[in-house]
């Protein structure tokens, strides 16, 4: 069946296809139809929806509902996501999976709310305090506002971690003819089967994909962000610390080489842009234009996960590559990413646009 | 005691590694403990249908102690976590413990807006009158022209009447005692534990090591006499809402008939399923 849906809307509905049946959130633009359409969707299908005071309140919600054992999300946009911060932390920290949809606008702090940005590259990565690594993904389009959410979910369950969906303004509310798939593929985490005394919440052998406890299980489970042993009671002794962050840290180590999302076109070719989010479709319309007036080819490379970002995939792709050229509007966050940890030895060109406008395949032509 | 009550007693408590505790010699909170743990046997509370939720702050320590689910959530964040808890799994005994500057001053939104919400759960307040953690700093609930670690020359700002803000917020039931009124603590306690809806227990919980010092109190034991001689049961007062200089004790609210969020939510459900 096709149908007219925004991204907002697709989003909705991917996670409830993967099974989120709890959303707790705050009002904000540009993400408030997504809280919507749930607040109407949810309770139809026994689930539940409540708006909470704010941002902080809404993450936290939603650790205790993953920690209970329900699929849960929340969705924002900058300034709600500021506040989320040490909440994300903490989901981080007590592996608690779920999924936390941020669709950018300008900024810092109040900035442009109706204006699209994709400023928050950078506090996706590295917003909450220490050090964890973080699983963020970047839809194009409407029918991948759908598939990511429903990916954000599965991945969030089997790695017992919060997953961003980093969205913009313009793929939040724009407007796509789709056809949604009648089937996708959902990840349940079973629950464990050792009596209570043999089960240790952190686990080596449960790091990831692996039946896990929720709160009314009869295990009783003690849930902490503090540094803790494999049965969750805090210890903050050098090693134990060292352990924990380094199972933070192996959660997407592990796991990189099927988490790397992205796909590519022509990387033979002297020229390769490196593209995601909105901005990724004005790339794929500056290839068409420039190989039609220029008869070269352009190679476009589509980041549908930017992190874990995947230098090491890229370090191969682009091997080739006379020159990469990686337009966002910001001033310039994954291209240091590129031309750091691809260390090319060709020029990485940065195209920014940051006045809360689309980067228009116009910018992409005149950078090639 | 019988024999059995106590293998109960200690069966409530993660007797395995966790002792003994970090609480300071002559603090309140791990009466505060025994009481609740009294409580639960009592109204045959099951361990594992119940979920204590604590903040940061000395008053979280209960959650590392107790043999049940804990969740040991951020610094002034238990009653967000609690909503989750509560809405995802409804047939879990929820509980929240935090103190005054847990519940008071950083979750101070989260605990109006619970109230207003009336969603199921009880939440106990250590009040101390001071950040124990981090050393006697001023909280929201510290007497105006007390001392304490960050206000040497007195405490200039209002204090915080925890029960007169949860009524007002909300809540269907609320009460106070002391840690020197042991077992009118725990009639409190059962009393809220056995409502339903938006349950709040003010404890005055003595802080021998920072507050008691602060003041010039003394040790522990005065302390408690402290307590016992601020202390007023509400029905010796005309409007416990008027009284200063002193901790009414008792049930100041106790409201009839409103629904909790969990019922309204399931009329939503209905609703939306038409």
């Amino acid at each position: 069946m096709k149908q007219l849906l925004s991204g907002n809307e697709a989003c909705a509905i991917g996670a409830i296809r993967a099974g989120v049946r709890f959303f707790a959130g705050y009002p904000i633009t540009p993400s408030t139809e997504i809280a919507e359409y749930l607040s109407r969707e949810l309770p139809k299908i026994g689930g539940t929806f409540i708006q909470m005071e704010d941002e902080i309140g809404s993450i936290l919600c939603i650790s205790g509902v993953a920690a209970a054992g329900v699929k849960a999300m929340t969705a924002t946009s900058g300034p709600g996501f500021s506040l989320m911060q040490e909440g994300i932390g903490y989901a981080v920290m007590a592996e608690l999976p779920c999924v936390v949809v941020n669709v950018m606008r300008i900024g810092p702090a109040t900035g442009a709310p109706t204006r699209t940005s994709q400023g928050d590259v950078m506090q996706t990565r590295f917003g909450t305090h220490g050090d964890h690594p973080i699983v963020v993904l970047c839809p194009s389009s409407v029918r991948e506002c759908f598939d990511l959410t429903v990916a954000a979910v599965n991945i969030s369950e089997r790695l017992r971690i919060p997953v961003i969906v980093l969205m913009d303004e313009i793929v939040g509310h724009m407007r796509e003819v789709v056809e949604l798939p009648t089937e996708v593929k959902v990840w349940q985490a079973s629950r464990p089967k050792p009596p209570r005394d043999e089960y240790f919440h952190y686990d080596d052998s449960n790091n990831y994909d692996a039946p896990v406890a929720s709160f009314g299980d009869g295990y009783r489970i003690h849930l902490t962000a503090l540094t803790h042993r494999k049965d969750g009671f805090p210890l903050d002794d050098p090693e134990i610390i060292k352990w924990n962050l380094d199972r933070l840290r192996a959660k997407i180590e592990d796991n990189r080489s099927w988490l790397w999302d992205l796909d590519y076109v022509d990387l033979g070719a002297e020229s390769v842009v490196v593209g995601y989010g909105s901005t990724a479709r004005s790339v794929i319309e500056a290839k068409q234009q420039y190989e039609y007036k220029t008869g070269r080819r352009v190679g476009v490379l589509r980041l549908r996960m930017i992190w874990p970002f995947p230098a090491e995939r890229l370090i191969g792709l682009l091997r080739s590559a006379r020159r990469v050229i990686v337009p966002e509007m910001n001033q310039g966050q994954l291209y240091r990413e590129v031309e750091r940890t691809v260390n090319l030895h060709v020029p990485v060109v940065s195209v920014q646009r940051y006045d809360g406008e689309m980067l228009t395949p116009e910018e992409i032509l005149s950078a090639l | 005691m019988s024999d059995i009550k106590k293998d109960r007693f200690l069966d409530f408590l993660r007797l395995d590694e966790r002792f003994p505790h970090i609480l300071c010699p002559g603090c309140g909170v791990g009466t505060i403990m025994g009481t609740m743990v009294r409580a639960f046997i009592d109204l045959k509370i099951s361990q594992d249908e119940l979920c204590i939720v604590a903040g940061i702050g000395c008053s979280s320590r209960v959650s590392f102690y107790l043999d049940c689910d804990t969740f040991h959530t951020l610094h002034g964040r238990t009653l967000p976590a609690a909503t989750g808890v509560k809405l995802a799994r409804p047939d879990l005994k929820v509980v929240v413990i935090g103190g005054d500057g847990d519940i008071m001053a950083i979750g101070g939104n989260h605990f109006i807006h619970t109230a207003r919400r009336n969603l199921d759960i009880t939440v106990i307040v250590i009040n101390n009158f001071t950040y124990g953690m981090t050393g006697g700093q001023y909280s929201p609930t510290t007497p105006t022209y007390d001392k304490a670690a960050t206000a040497p020359f007195g405490n200039v700002e209002r204090s915080f009447d925890v029960c007169f803000i949860a009524k007002a917020a909300g809540a269907v039931f609320v009460a106070r005692s002391t840690t020197f009124h042991v077992l009118h603590f725990k009639k409190m306690l059962e009393l809220a534990l056995s409502k339903r809806g938006f349950s709040v227990v003010e404890v005055s919980s003595q802080c021998p090591t920072f507050y008691g010092r602060y003041q010039g109190i003394g040790d522990a034991v005065k302390m408690l006499q402290w307590l016992k001689e601020r202390s007023i049961d509400v029905s010796k007062v005309e409007n416990p809402w008027t009284v200063k200089d002193k901790f009414v004790i008792g049930v100041l609210h106790d409201q009839q008939d409103v629904p909790p969020y969990t019922e309204l939510y399931q009329m939503v459900r209905e609703r939306a399923r038409e």
